[in-house]
């Protein structure tokens, strides 16, 4: 008896061990990151406990790009996509939870496709639309294709199909029309999913890449992502310090958010994912 | 039809509409449209577009780059997506459990998420630099020579399998962990007094129930292999020598550096067919494999 509680501290000792070890490992970029943009070029890559402090490589950064104006940029890029999927899965989504409309099963499925066949790879004929409908270099065009979320009307779908009826039939017989009857009683009922919902969406938006960087051409429409891109990419030449300095600033709202609302967050993405 | 029957069903598609709209031009359109693209010629300059049936295909057929990426991608989707699920699942159990610093293997495993993956390739760039990078430092310390990870097609691709398993584990861990928490706690109390050991309760019981979370995860992963290629334009642009093209970085290449859309269209659709494929096989072969609560 002994024995086996022995080896199963000993293998415990050796799990905890090995968790720390690839927790470390999997913070160590963003370590990093938090070393170089904060200690001066010279100790980018010289790891000295006496280096000192400095902001600088944040001032610099920030004054060799407009990361303002990228600021500003994806901030509406942001709240626009998740206004508009909110407003449009929500109303999507009542429609398939309660009403029996002809079509319904097959409209589902065609929503569902999204799911496999997503904006990202549609990049060629996505691109093709937005120059006939001349909107190329515009926010609004890096956001439309993600706009009505196969995801998010099915995440709300879910939540909107659990709501009693007996709910619902109680406000409709207080002389409530079916849009009355889905702010009063289905949308409040759904927001801790609107809450993982906007969690999630910002942050996919907030770090999306390819398709900007497709459809964006000028220093108005850019998001940040992008923006840093051709930032690290251009004449930086290889200094690490300013590069770790503008990225830790654009990834630092999000970064900031997670760790001020950790629950929330992983919460969020749970229940997102939950069927 | 009575008027109230009729109602419903102009009620349910009203409420649709929007939605449907921007579905069926952003998702539906352009999916055919590729289809429909990939049997014309790239339109260019005062030449329009002309009917070629399969000589995009044909081409495609004899084009090395596209083969080399499409095993690019083969290799990359075995390698991630296997280890990428296996961690994630390593990792929830032990958050899971009574491990020492439980909060901090959390946030650990769980912040490459919310980072962006163009800031992270910055940073991965600096890791894999020959010379003072942080690999080679490391190595360096017991005596290996400098290696140009990045510029080696030997190694190239793996460094970017290791910066997506890196940036994925953590997000699909949340998922196992949700499912974990689900798990009654009593099974595992029974197993115990019953002189069952952790492994084989966990291959016998937890894998088991775990099954509709794997096949959640299973997708996303596969989906994720196929549609995330910004770390690529950071850190290697498909070089060296195309060795870490992958699919969707090439159909990039294609259509917005050289602006050939007719292929860029036809290597689409095998993108979009491999997509379905994949996901058809996925749903026939674990549905039946899982155990439902």
């Amino acid at each position: 008896m002994n024995a086996t509680r022995d080896t199963g501290r000993a293998t415990a000792a050796i799990e905890t061990l090995g968790a720390w070890l690839l927790a470390l490992l999997w913070v160590l970029p963003l370590a990093y990151a938090l070393w170089a943009a904060f200690h001066p070029s010279a100790y980018s890559a010289h790891f000295a406990l006496d280096a000192p402090l400095t902001l600088d490589n944040f001032i610099r950064a920030w004054n060799a790009a407009p990361f303002a104006r990228y600021f500003v940029n994806t901030f509406l890029l942001v709240t626009m996509i998740l206004g508009a999927q909110l407003v449009l899965c929500t109303l999507a989504a009542y429609a398939f939870a309660r009403f029996a409309f002809v079509g319904r099963e097959i409209a589902f499925i065609l929503v569902l496709l999204q799911l496999m066949i997503m904006p990202d790879v549609l990049i060629v004929e996505n691109y093709r639309t937005m120059s006939a409908l001349g909107i190329v270099d515009t926010i609004p065009s890096i956001g439309l294709p993600y706009m009505a979320s196969a995801f998010g009307i099915f995440l709300l779908r879910q939540i909107f199909k659990t709501v009693p009826r007996e709910l619902d039939e109680a406000a409709r017989i207080e002389g409530a029309g079916p849009l009355q009857v889905l702010l009063k009683v289905y949308v409040p009922l759904a927001r801790p999913i609107y809450i993982a919902y906007g969690l999630v969406s910002v942050s996919y938006h907030w770090n999306n890449f390819l398709w900007p960087l497709i459809i964006t051409n000028s220093v108005n429409t850019r998001p940040l992502t992008v923006g840093l891109q051709i930032f690290a990419s251009s004449d930086q030449g290889i200094d690490w310090s300013v590069i770790t300095a503008a990225t830790l600033m654009t990834s630092a709202p999000l970064l900031i958010a997670f760790l001020l609302f950790q629950r929330q967050f992983v919460q969020s993405f749970m229940r997102a994912g939950i069927r | 039809m009575t008027p109230t029957r009729l109602r419903i069903h102009i009620h349910g598609w009203l409420l649709l509409l929007p939605a449907a709209v921007l579905l069926v031009a952003f998702t539906h359109y352009p999916a055919i449209a590729t289809v429909i693209d990939s049997l014309f010629s790239t339109p260019r300059g005062l030449r329009p577009a002309v009917f070629v049936g399969m000589d995009n295909y044909r081409a495609m057929a004899e084009d090395p780059i596209f083969w080399q990426s499409l095993g690019n991608n083969v290799i990359y989707a075995s390698c991630t997506i296997p280890l990428t699920i296996a961690l994630a699942l390593l990792m929830a159990v032990w958050v899971n459990g009574k491990i020492a610093g439980r909060p901090f293997l959390r946030m650990a495993f769980f912040t490459p998420t919310v980072l962006p993956m163009i800031a992270v390739a910055n940073i991965w760039v600096f890791f894999y630099s020959p010379g003072y990078g942080l690999l080679d430092q490391i190595l360096g310390l017991v005596g290996a020579p400098s290696h140009n990870w990045l510029g080696n097609e030997h190694t190239a691709l793996a460094c970017l399998i290791a910066v997506a398993i890196w940036k994925d584990a953590g997000f699909f861990m949340i998922f196992y962990l949700a499912a974990l928490q689900q798990i009654p706690p009593h099974l595992g109390e029974a197993a115990a007094l019953e002189g069952a050991g952790r492994w084989y309760f966990f291959r016998r019981v937890t894998f088991p129930l775990l099954m509709p979370t794997t096949l959640f995860v299973l997708i996303n992963a596969v989906i994720n292999s196929f549609r995330l290629v910004d770390h690529i334009i950071v850190m290697t642009r498909g070089g060296p020598d195309n060795a870490t093209s992958l699919l969707l970085f090439y159909i990039y290449e294609v259509g917005f550096k050289f602006w050939d859309t007719a292929y860029a269209a036809s290597l689409t659709v095998v993108l979009l067919v491999l997509l379905a494929v994949l996901a058809l096989g996925q749903f026939i072969f674990l549905d039946r494999r899982i155990h439902y609560q």
